[in-house]
């Protein structure tokens, strides 16, 4: 086990170098000169002169990028340039209201959809799964902006069940009152896709000989699902959640911009529209890193479902 | 793809992939859903080109009727209680005489009467309602479906054609190039897309093709790993390796042998493809980061649908969300029936 975790830790390094690189390159070879785009409209060449010196950008690309490196390595990402704030006190700071998002929106879209898919899966073929299979394809066809302008204008605005939007800076009141809408939001959302998903995982299952066995040696159709089925298809369920967790990431970027949630996605935003290179680019390291994190924790989480799957 | 594995033999390689082809199309042929959402696609697709050379809705930025016109079912908009202005009370003073403006009042109106104005009449209502500036909703949505739906396409095919050309060398040569591009693979997985797509879009800047680079250059993982995959099962099949005994090239083996016998693959892609960067592209574009601002696409009428909704007027969100439910959806299913036609062996899975 821990083997296994030290040589996935160290299959990181390429890939995380390679996100350094690509990240590099692509602002040095595709981005604005960002002396000029620190220097402003009204900055003389010899300003921007002066400003390319300080930053570095008059050194050969090889010795730039050993300067990124090194800031990689030491985590320290310099100071943002639109606000002058530390790069990593930034992160720090933004990514509890990510989490806050994210966390309750995983759980509950999992552990909806979960009874959803069984029970569209065991009625399989009625008017029921027609139905919701039909509903389903149509409401993933709506894009997530429809679902945020109408939810935000009739529960926030009309009927004021909740805040329109907003952030307060006690955790609780976050939890219980700014990030409910934009939780229920992205979980009504998701469900039709992970309903549809579900059902494939749980029908897949139903049809094995074990089922058949259970429903001969008399077990109650309740044991069978609850027990047999379910455990079996937690496998490719978890496979699902690592694989959409980058999507969960999507949602969630959007959802804060639109409900002005100060997190990491809106930051980042905040940062393209400004041209404020540093912190997109310690970003998009960071949440590379967080990502692969992330994942190989689910593939841990295989071994606590499944005690056949062997980690190599 | 089954029936050229098994007769490796048989005559030349068009020959072969026709009867792929053909098979796949009676197939779909028999899938009344899918028979219907072609027909919903191709009818959109027909629109598109239609609006691209100007035959409709060229003239969507006419303001044809007045601000925020209501639809026709729903009548004209009752008129706004404003108050008048009361009447000033005191003596009318002839100010004409401290004014020194007034000398040349008579002048500038001769002057004013040598233009031709034409007082145009805004309609009331218009067939599916008008935006702020009283243009025509339906025509706004077929110019924004014009531009969603090219950048959607456009940015799949490009997708599809750098998943594709990476994939098969991958899984063709193998060895130093496979690990070389997998390792790029990783690189650009590691990253949630959205992030990816922030990135790009911070260096790119806005208009159609940028947005296109940006969706193409972020999204062609998806396809690189199916053909990748494909293209290592096939290169040591017989038909590949007879090829190879009587001297084709590398070259023509992965694009004259391979390739048709694996396409299928990238067609099914492209097409989920198509649906994907459509929903990215509304995104973006409400995001500020999608087409320039002269342009009209779904994502920014939706962006104005917002604050149009506080105020009441629903129905460009409306007329937007059920246009893009329509292609969408129909997009959906055919390439749901695309895909059990060109692939049986999937029929059923979803």
């Amino acid at each position: 086990m821990a083997a296994y975790v030290i040589r996935r830790l160290w299959q990181m390094i390429p890939t995380l170098l390679g996100v350094v690189l690509l990240v590099f390159f692509l602002f040095k070879w595709f981005g604005n000169d960002p002396a000029e785009v620190l220097g402003g409209l009204n900055a003389s060449p010899e300003q921007i002169q002066v400003i390319r010196d300080q930053l570095g950008l008059n050194k050969p690309v090889l010795d730039q990028l050993l300067i990124f490196l090194r800031q990689v390595v030491t985590l320290d990402w310099g100071r943002s340039w639109a606000t002058n704030e530390a790069v990593a006190h930034l992160f720090a700071t933004r990514l509890p209201a990510t989490l806050t998002l994210m966390v309750p929106i995983l759980f509950l879209q999992v552990l909806l959809a979960i009874p959803f898919g069984l029970t569209v899966a065991y009625l399989r073929g009625t008017l029921v799964d027609r139905t919701v299979m039909i509903l389903a394809t149509v409401a993933v066809s709506i894009s997530l902006l429809v679902y945020v302008i109408v939810f935000q204008y009739l529960f926030a605005f009309r009927l004021g069940w909740f805040p329109v939007q907003g952030w307060s800076d006690s955790f609780w009141t976050n939890l219980t009152n700014y990030s409910l809408l934009p939780i229920v939001v992205q979980v009504v959302v998701a469900l039709s896709p992970y309903t549809r998903l579900y059902r494939t995982f749980f029908l897949d299952e139903i049809g094995h000989d074990y089922v058949r066995t259970a429903r001969a040696k008399g077990l109650s159709e309740r044991v069978i699902l609850l027990k047999h089925v379910m455990r079996n298809a937690m496998i490719p369920i978890l496979t699902n959640i690592s694989v959409a967790l980058p999507d969960i990431f999507v949602g969630s970027f959007l959802l804060e911009v639109f409900f002005s949630i100060p997190g990491l996605g809106r930051e980042t935003l905040l940062a393209v529209n400004r041209g404020d290179y540093p912190v997109i680019q310690a970003f998009a390291i960071y949440i590379a890193a967080l990502t692969m994190v992330i994942n190989l924790a689910t593939d841990l989480l295989y071994r606590l479902v499944d005690p056949r799957v062997v980690l190599k | 793809m089954t029936t050229a594995a098994a007769f490796p033999a048989s005559s030349g390689a068009a020959a072969r992939s026709q009867g792929v082809w053909s098979a796949a199309w009676r197939r779909l042929r028999a899938d009344r859903v899918g028979v219907v959402a072609m027909v919903v696609v191709v009818l959109a697709l027909a629109l598109v080109v239609a609006t691209g050379l100007g035959l409709v809705g060229a003239d969507w930025q006419r303001e044809v009727g007045v601000p925020n016109a209501p639809p026709h079912f729903m009548g004209p908009a009752p008129p706004e209680a404003i108050g008048t202005i009361a009447a000033p009370k005191g003596p009318d003073v002839d100010l004409s005489d401290v004014d020194p403006l007034a000398p040349r009042y008579q002048e500038w109106a001769e002057r004013a009467l040598r233009y031709k104005t034409a007082a145009t009449t805004r309609a009331e209502t218009l067939p599916l309602g008008g935006d702020n500036l009283g243009r025509d909703v339906w025509k706004k949505a077929l110019k924004g479906a014009q531009v969603s739906i090219t950048v959607g396409v456009l940015a799949s095919l490009v997708a599809t054609l750098i998943g594709t050309g990476l994939g098969a060398v991958s899984g063709f040569f193998g060895a130093k190039v496979g690990d070389l591009l997998e390792w790029v693979y990783n690189v650009f997985t590691a990253m949630p897309s959205i992030l990816l797509i922030f990135a790009f879009a911070a260096v790119f800047g806005r208009g159609v093709l940028p947005v296109v680079m940006i969706l193409a250059l972020t999204g062609w993982t998806g396809t690189y790993r199916l053909i990748r995959a494909e293209f290592m099962k096939h290169r040591v099949r017989e038909y590949v390796r007879s090829a190879e005994a009587i001297g084709a090239s590398r070259f023509s083996r992965m694009f004259r042998h391979i390739l048709p016998n694996v396409s299928h693959v990238a067609l099914v892609q492209l097409s989920l493809y198509v649906v994907s960067f459509i929903k990215y592209e509304v995104i973006l574009s409400y995001l500020g980061l999608g087409v320039s601002v002269d342009q009209v696409s779904w994502g920014t009428m939706l962006s104005e649908a917002q604050s149009e909704l506080l105020l009441g007027y629903w129905w460009q969100l409306a007329v937007v969300t059920a246009m893009m439910v329509v292609f969408v959806t129909a997009f959906s299913l055919f390439t749901d029936a695309l895909r059990d036609a060109l692939d049986p062996k999937l029929r059923g899975l979803e």
